[in-house]
């Protein structure tokens, strides 16, 4: 947007007869044009300005907007309906994860930085994780069944974030069926998140040191089952939308971002891949053992919002190739680091009222050690130290670069969390995405984008 | 008794040295680990006599201070090339460089930071295309370097990433803006601004992002208080987070 400023003119006593604008009441821009401020009345009066100068119109999209995917609010300056510049503003969902959590435990930290990136909390859980361990010292401490589960998980969350990614893109595009057809593959998807760690969103299951509990016997199964039925439904989708002529209508040649404009913005994840540059941090800093599974990193040359839906596609693909890699490499054993001071007891089984509970635990801290439950009282009310110092630890999130930058002052409590996000930093891309554009492809620029504003403001 | 021995109240209990003992300031000048903080006591209690027995603790708090060549890894040769091109201002840009847990940290003088950066991006032998936006950290106790500006640097082509980090005085809270540099830090810039206060000179339009345009206060600084009421649940009441017991 220029740097234009607004001078009210005017006389703002009276009343317009016609609900529309008034001769007399305008803005006065310092380049001379006048900008009426409307609302409520009339339609044709709005349209019609009084003095027939050539008229712009600034319209708030949102936050409250079924296509811009979450409470964001875009200010669009439309001549007609082509967008002459447009501005996001964020902030509606700000919920001060960051500072929250510097008045909790390292341990409950997880459980705050899971309801950042909502729909991939599992990968927010994972960066935090790391960058605890870091921190701490442990890296390579954490059991080898610990890691494959993280992987397994964040993969699995990775292929319904792009699930959701495809299926809203698909209800603001007006493709209602990609939408059915997107959450109904994700069901089966939180299915299995809900058997393994109790929840179908804002697990708080990767925690520092390990996963909060093993897998479920014979979960095994079900996943073999689910990945079946995801490839399935995984074609469904290509079948519905890949050579769609309204689709392919919609989204070819919008919202073009080259990689120089990607470098410069700082953007990541499929819409820097969509320039053609295979950039995953899985392969860059491979973390939890990425470097020991086979896949690739899924690329197109078109820039587009197009090439991002057929990246998404083909992550989900890959995704559920490293799942399968993972139930190869499953071998019994731990799931936490081996020093009590530091692994919560969560070894948790449901009892006959649902609650979760560990009886062997209790029954060893209650009946048999007091020792067992002094350290039990103290790693949970007080939690544990970690030593002085600041990491930064990069993640590839389903988004883009999911990096956790995180202090510590020696205490029991994390001194600065600072998620870096890839919505937040994706979002400010808007603008060169949709310039020039027509305000239908707003919505598509947006979509590809697949801001969470969960993540987006924390 | 030396100084540090906790006194005694008449009764005999001692009590929590917090309020006797000349607690020194931060001291992140020398070589060696930076001191920034010192802390005192156990189980967070304060105020009141120590039945506890650790109320003599003291515990000092230091983190990694500057490296001595090498650093190890690609760090050395990130330094070199950035000498080279900062020339014989290189010492005084760079106020040092720490490299701890495998990363290293480059502590910039504030008004040599878009020059660095540009250094950093431009520079073959350096090239860091993307900058992954900007963190701040808020240290209360160093006394002229409250505010760090955190900026972390990914080089694509050489695979690497380092940490510059940049600190103000909190009564001048200044730093030059490097969306010249990187245009991708224009929200990372505001968001600090919003959270820390840190004013980034030369922003396009430095205004609050996550917060309500007329807020008050930057509440990420560490005497924003968090806030909260107390809850009553079974008849007992839990205090807000930031009024409970603190271990640290």
């Amino acid at each position: 947007m220029s740097d234009t400023t607004y001078t009210k003119m005017g006389d703002t006593t009276d009343e317009a007869t016609d609900g529309g604008p008034r001769e007399s009441d305008y803005y006065q821009t310092t380049e001379g044009d006048r900008v009426y401020d409307v609302q409520g009345g009339d339609w044709e009066t709005i349209l019609a300005p009084p003095t027939g100068e050539k008229d712009r119109l600034i319209v708030n999209m949102g936050p409250q907007h079924p296509s811009t995917h979450g409470v964001l609010r875009l200010i669009v300056e439309l001549d007609g309906e082509s967008v002459q510049s447009i501005r996001a503003a964020i902030g509606y969902l700000h919920t001060g994860i960051e500072k929250n959590m510097e008045f909790r435990t390292w341990t409950q930290g997880t459980t705050f930085v899971t309801r950042m990136d909502y729909v991939a909390g599992l990968h927010n859980e994972l960066a935090y994780s790391l960058a605890v361990e870091r921190l701490l010292g442990i890296e390579d401490q954490i059991p080898e069944r610990a890691s494959v589960i993280r992987v397994m998980m964040s993969e699995l969350a990775r292929a319904s974030s792009h699930l959701v990614a495809i299926a809203t893109g698909g209800l603001e595009l007006g493709a209602l069926t990609g939408m059915t057809v997107g959450f109904r593959n994700r069901e089966p998807i939180l299915d299995l998140f809900e058997s393994i760690t109790g929840l179908r969103m804002n697990h708080g299951y990767i925690r520092p040191g390990g996963v909060s509990q093993d897998l479920p016997q014979g979960i095994e199964a079900d996943i073999t089952e689910t990945l079946a039925n995801l490839r399935k439904g995984s074609t469904d989708v290509q079948n519905l939308l890949v050579g769609n002529a309204i689709w392919l209508g919609r989204t070819q040649g919008v919202g073009y971002l080259d990689l120089a404009g990607c470098m410069a913005l700082g953007v990541t994840g499929p819409i820097l891949r969509s320039t053609g540059l295979p950039f995953d941090v899985r392969k860059t800093d491979p973390y939890c053992g990425f470097e020991n599974y086979e896949f690739d990193v899924a690329t197109q040359t078109t820039c587009d919002v197009y090439g991002r839906f057929l990246i998404r596609l083909d992550e989900i693909e890959q995704s559920l190739n490293i799942v399968e890699q993972c139930l190869d490499k499953l071998k019994p054993g731990p799931v936490m680091v081996a020093d009590k001071k530091i692994a919560w007891p969560a070894d948790l089984t449901v009892g006959p009222d649902g609650q979760g509970n560990s009886l062997a635990h209790i029954k060893h801290i209650m009946g048999t050690s007091m020792e067992a439950l002094i350290h039990h009282f103290k790693l949970v009310t007080e939690g544990f130290q970690v030593p002085p110092g600041q990491v930064y630890v990069p993640t590839e999130g389903a988004k883009g670069e999911l990096g956790m930058h995180l202090v510590s002052d020696g205490g029991t409590r994390p001194y600065r969390a600072h998620m870096r996000e890839p919505s937040f930093t994706n979002l400010q891309a808007i603008a060169a995405m949709c310039e020039g554009g027509m305000l239908s492809d707003v919505v598509a620029s947006i979509s590809s984008i697949d801001p969470v504003m969960g993540g987006v403001d924390r | 008794m030396s100084e540090l021995d906790p006194p005694e109240t008449p009764e005999g209990l001692p009590v929590t040295p917090a309020d006797a003992v000349e607690i020194p300031l931060a001291d992140v000048s020398g070589a060696g680990p930076d001191l920034v903080e010192v802390r005192v006591g156990a189980f967070g209690v304060h105020g009141s006599p120590d039945v506890s027995g650790y109320g003599g603790l003291i515990n000092k708090i230091e983190i990694a201070g500057a490296s001595e060549r090498p650093y190890g890894s690609y760090f050395d040769e990130v330094a070199d090339d950035l000498a080279i091109n900062l020339g014989s201002d290189y010492n005084e840009a760079i106020e040092k460089v720490v490299v701890d847990r495998g990363e290293v940290t480059f502590y910039v003088r504030r008004a040599r930071i878009v020059e660095v950066c540009q250094a950093m991006l431009h520079d073959p032998l350096l090239r860091f295309e993307m900058c992954l936006g900007v963190s701040g950290v808020h240290w209360p106790n160093e006394l002229d370097r409250e505010l760090h500006a955190v900026y972390h640097l990914r080089s694509i082509t050489h695979n690497r990433i380092v940490r510059l980090e940049v600190t103000c005085p909190d009564s001048d809270p200044h730093v030059p803006s490097t969306t010249s540099v990187y245009p991708t830090n224009d929200w990372h810039e505001r968001e600090t601004y919003d959270f820390f206060g840190i004013v980034f000179d030369g922003h396009p339009y430095l205004t609050r992002i996550e917060m309500p345009d007329d807020w008050l206060g930057h509440p990420q600084r560490k005497d924003y208080p968090l806030g909260g009421i107390p809850v009553e649940y079974k008849g007992a009441t839990v205090p807000p987070p930031d009024k409970r017991r603190s271990y640290s």
